[in-house]
């Protein structure tokens, strides 16, 4: 018999989970499940919704009603259920590439819309699955599979992309910081309104092997040593910052949402 | 008093617990967890929010 947390929020029938030996997705979701307690959300008014890649297979692992969707696609489907079934708690699971590459529009478009979803993004700035190819979160000057030289692209900052894009509520967490991470997001759950949640997260078999990051204790401590808080990052400079992770809340807004403003063009159009 | 359980069937070996736990309480010996020193554990629950796998957790001691 495992744990009453895992035995009451997963599919303990499809454990252990596929991912490899240290990788930070098992104990995301684990913290997932405690700030969807936390945040007292019941099972019948929830739905949870992926799209491709390893932190996508998050949701065969849940025992939620959930929707396992296409590469990319989990925020145009999460958009769809909860403009149908807008008293829903939708939250969308998704991984750096699903979320900033192949679904990088539909991110922007729902920050836009503020829509009421939760977007928890599992971002280890690779793409595991598929073997090790560089994300747009691989920091500028480090190795993948596609990368052997070292990557010239510049990375995504996703949370200062959403917020910029418009998302009322955006945060980063560490996988280190697990803690903190469950009081994020239920924070996130909480927020009426998009809100994104970067977990920074640790793949020792890609990304840690290609950069020579050491094993999975070591990839966690440096995360450690190198967190800086929001507040604390504000006093810095961009030379003090260069590699740190900048964690905490970057913003939490009120703004009208998405599917109450729908409700009201019903109204007005005379269809209630 | 919680009591630390473990399920080894379920445990990848990765040694996170072990690194983790403040009071050197775990070992990973032959790729799986094993609690070695439990008069030592200050039942902080590190382990069990750290560990990627549920392979590790503190549970309600039945027998008191």
């Amino acid at each position: 018999m495992p744990a009453k947390l895992i035995e009451r929020e997963m599919r303990t029938e499809n454990l252990p989970h596929i991912w490899c030996p240290g990788c930070s997705h098992g104990s995301t979701m684990r913290a997932l499940c405690q700030a969807i307690e936390n945040a007292g959300l019941e099972r019948k008014n929830t739905i949870i919704v992926s799209g491709i890649g390893c932190s996508s297979r998050a949701v065969g692992y849940l025992n939620f009603d959930t929707i396992h969707t296409t590469h990319g696609r989990a925020l145009a489907f999460a958009t769809g259920i909860k403009l149908a079934k807008p008293q829903l708690n939708v939250i969308v699971l998704t991984g750096d590439g699903d979320i900033s590459a192949i679904g990088g529009n539909h991110l922007i478009h729902a920050c836009r819309r503020n829509i009421g979803i939760t977007c928890i993004v599992l971002n280890n700035n690779i793409y595991g699955m598929t073997g090790g190819q560089y994300s747009p979160t691989t920091p500028s000057g480090d190795y993948a599979t596609t990368a052997p030289y070292g990557n010239i692209d510049r990375d995504f900052d996703i949370p200062l992309l959403a917020k910029s894009a418009g998302a009322t509520f955006t945060a980063r967490v560490t996988a280190y910081g697990i803690n903190e991470a469950i009081k994020v997001m239920e924070r996130a759950i909480r927020h009426k309104g998009f809100s994104v949640v970067d977990v920074a997260s640790i793949c020792p078999s890609y990304y840690g092997r290609k950069n020579k990051k050491g094993d999975v204790v070591k990839m966690l401590q440096w995360q450690r040593d190198n967190s800086v808080p929001v507040k604390a990052a504000e006093k810095m400079s961009k030379e003090e910052l260069q590699g740190k992770i900048i964690t905490g809340i970057f913003n939490d807004e009120q703004y009208p949402e998405y599917t109450d403003e729908y409700e009201k063009i019903i109204e007005r159009a005379g269809g209630r | 008093m919680k009591k630390l359980v473990t399920d080894t069937s379920w445990c990848k070996g990765c040694g996170i617990c072990a690194a983790f736990c403040p009071r050197e309480v775990l070992k990973i010996i032959e790729d799986k967890v094993f609690v070695e020193k439990e008069e030592n554990c200050i039942r902080c629950g590190q382990c069990e929010l750290r560990c990627p796998d549920y392979a590790i957790w503190l549970e309600e001691d039945k027998n008191e």
